[in-house]
């Protein structure tokens, strides 16, 4: 039998016929909506008289404008009222076409990317799509999940099909263990580092090796969110028991004897021995240092060890201008105004795990003007708080925040400053990102909880 | 879906600058809108303006910054946009898009796209055209600050050519271009497949139920 890749599988389980124009039609398991991308595409239903195909393949939720500081006023909290007026649209439509909706004032409300693992829904050798680049995050589980425009939202709505043509195969693999302080965020920045950020253009990028295989679900998330930024709509990493545990029990995953039938299939997802890949990386685990980047492109990336490269490239020196940043700076003089935790990359309870071990019985710097975490996901938030890790975060003088998209991309308040610095565990440090002319810097949650206590990029290896 | 000529001729202004983000293309604060029109005053915003935008801002109380190419009056009524490598990288927003439409760009011609800013183009009625690198730095070594060069496209038989300076052989899905000619309505096309995909949906209900979750 020939043999086929991840990627070969799940899409010869979703085809569901060409076109007679030569497009493949590609059916759609899961659709997950948000309040930005998605108004134009309803009105879209609506002007041709069309209705969503599946509603119950749909989960809906506000991520993008809504505040973080209180939800006690519920949308009254929202005071910019076209933010407003996008979010109670996401309602009506809804309310219009009978989708489930985790509306602002449900405990499960958060980050798309974030809600859906955390609910069950997303599940192994799946095809799921959202109107938002990083959906390449469910990945993760060994499924098929890729951001898609307004227009492809408005036809999957209508048809439950995406209209595509097959991608190729990338293998990125990693070999041998990680070094301790290094996270799924550091081998995600420095695959984008090494292939650049039109790297996996035109590809599914399936990620091995047993750097890969060691993580854990939430640092796979972490790892396949990124795979836009390398130019790849979708990343994934084979399923496997790992997979199987974090799944079983979720609200919206099978139960039972459907649960024990969904594993058998799941178990024949991963790609067969000598499949087929049109390209393939190799690195090494010990290369692999904490990244910081210090450009306004993710590919703009160095370790913690090192300074800014010397160059006479003008679109990075254009960079390094808009940054306030000089060839060769060392990456540990770098100091900081602001911290930020959170985004569909690392907002996960493993993330506010990991950057409370550092920050206990410590004080951020005074150099920092202002500290905020904002947890993916309601669930999330009251998790962190069963744990204790709100008052770690308190004490040592972070902000506690409400659920969202928040700082990533700053459509709600939470904003830089203009030529403000932050450390960011977000996923663009594009110009721009966090504010009119915020300065960005990619790191890990570690080294993000790092920075707030020193004021500056230091090495999490040092601790 | 927008219909495109078979063949025309469109005044080019390049932008210098690789890796272009939909970002850059079109900021975050005009992702509010709820509308696909009127985002031609904010494209490039950050750099076409002095000052920050936001919707509804109106564009004669703001400066314009002199140095950049959109703001030459030249290149005022430029409808084919030239770029540099992994154009509308990053985010998947369409508004992007809908910016460079409403603007009155065309066509965008550069060596790479991002994947779903290139799948988001066609979408709009709008050609995006690799071009290889060799043409691309003929283009830029010959465009004037003071007149704007001007390129044709035969979208019939795929091709770009300026003067004497070169003919070049673009590729193009059939799908997608029968899409821009004919100005064909996507979904439509699609549900004539309606029986496939009910088939494909019963299947699906035996042989993997659980992801039908109704």
């Amino acid at each position: 039998m020939e043999k086929r890749t991840l990627y070969d599988k799940i899409w010869d389980d979703h085809f569901v016929t060409s076109r007679d124009d030569g497009s493949d039609l590609m059916y759609i398991d899961r659709h997950l909506v948000h309040e930005v991308t998605s108004p134009q595409a309803f009105d879209g239903l609506r002007e041709n008289n069309l209705k969503p195909r599946r509603v119950s393949s749909i989960l809906a939720t506000p991520d993008h404008n809504v505040p973080t500081t209180s939800r006690d006023n519920n949308l009254d909290g929202i005071k910019d009222p076209i933010s407003k007026l996008q979010v109670t649209t996401l309602d009506e439509n809804c309310n219009e076409f009978g989708i489930n909706q985790f509306k602002l004032d449900d405990m499960r409300q958060g980050i798309v990317h974030v809600i859906g693992p955390e609910q069950g829904l997303t599940l192994p050798g799946m095809t799921i799509v959202c109107g938002d680049s990083h959906t390449s995050t469910h990945g993760a589980f060994g499924s098929l999940a890729m951001g898609i425009g307004t227009s492809e939202v408005e036809h999957v709505l209508a048809t439950q099909c995406l209209v595509t043509k097959k991608q190729k195969n990338m293998l990125i693999n990693i070999e041998g263990a990680i070094e301790n302080g290094v996270t799924a965020k550091d081998i995600t920045m420095f695959i984008i580092g090494r292939i650049g950020t039109a790297g996996g253009t035109g590809h599914v990028i399936e990620y091995s090796g047993e750097a890969i295989r060691s993580l854990s679900m939430e640092g796979r998330m972490t790892l396949c969110n990124m795979a836009i930024e390398a130019g790849a709509r979708a990343g994934m990493v084979a399923p496997d028991e790992k997979t199987f545990a974090y799944v079983k029990n979720r609200p919206m995953a099978p139960k039972g004897d459907l649960f024990d039938k969904a594993v058998n299939y799941w178990k024949s997802l991963p790609s067969d021995e000598g499949a087929k890949f049109d390209a393939i990386f190799n690195f090494k685990s010990e290369d692999i240092l904490p990244q910081v980047t210090w450009g306004t492109s993710p590919e703009m990336v160095v370790s913690i060890e090192d300074e800014i490269p010397h160059t006479s490239d003008k679109n990075i020196l254009s960079a390094l201008n808009y940054m306030g940043l000089k060839p060769g700076t060392k990456i540990k003089e770098i100091e900081l105004d602001q911290i930020f935790i959170g985004s569909c990359t690392n907002s996960r309870i493993e993330d506010l795990r990991v950057a409370s071990e550092i920050l206990k019985d410590n004080k951020i710097s005074k150099r920092i003007k202002r500290a905020i975490v904002v947890p993916g996901s309601g669930l999330v938030k009251k998790q962190a708080e069963d744990e204790g890790l709100d008052k770690i975060f308190i004490d040592a003088g972070f902000e506690w925040r409400d659920a969202g998209c928040s700082m990533c991309l700053g459509m709600n308040p939470d904003q830089l400053n203009q030529l403000e610095r932050c450390a960011s565990t977000s996923n663009r440090n594009f110009e721009g990102r966090q504010g009119y002319k915020g300065r960005t810097h990619l790191v890990s949650p570690a080294m993000a909880a790092l920075a707030s206590l020193e004021g500056k990029f230091s090495d999490i290896r040092d601790l | 879906m927008a219909q495109i000529s078979n063949t025309y001729s469109g005044k080019i202004v390049c932008l210098d600058k690789a890796n272009v983000d939909t970002d850059q293309i079109i900021p975050k604060q005009f992702l509010k809108s709820i509308k696909k029109t009127g985002l031609g005053p904010f494209l490039f915003d950050s750099w076409r303006y002095e000052d920050e935008g936001y919707l509804g801002k109106e564009e004669s109380k703001r400066t314009l910054k002199n140095d950049f190419i959109l703001n030459n009056k030249a290149f005022s009524n430029a409808n084919i946009l030239i770029a540099k490598e992994n154009f509308g990288c990053g985010s998947s927003r369409e508004h992007a898009v809908w910016a460079l439409k409403d603007f009155g760009i065309t066509t965008v011609i550069a060596p790479s796209f991002g994947d779903i800013f290139f799948n988001n183009c066609f979408k709009n009625g709008i050609l995006a055209i690799q071009i290889s690198k060799s043409n691309l730095e003929k283009i830029f070594s010959k465009q004037s600050e003071t007149k704007p060069l001007e390129i044709s496209v035969d979208l019939v038989n795929q091709k770009i050519f300026y003067e004497k300076l070169f003919e070049e052989n673009f590729e193009i899905d059939p799908y997608r271009k029968k899409c821009l000619i004919e100005g064909l309505d996507e979904i439509g096309y699609s549900l004539k497949y309606e029986d496939e995909i009910n088939k494909f949906e019963q299947k699906l209900r035996k042989e993997r139920s659980w992801v039908i979750n109704d």
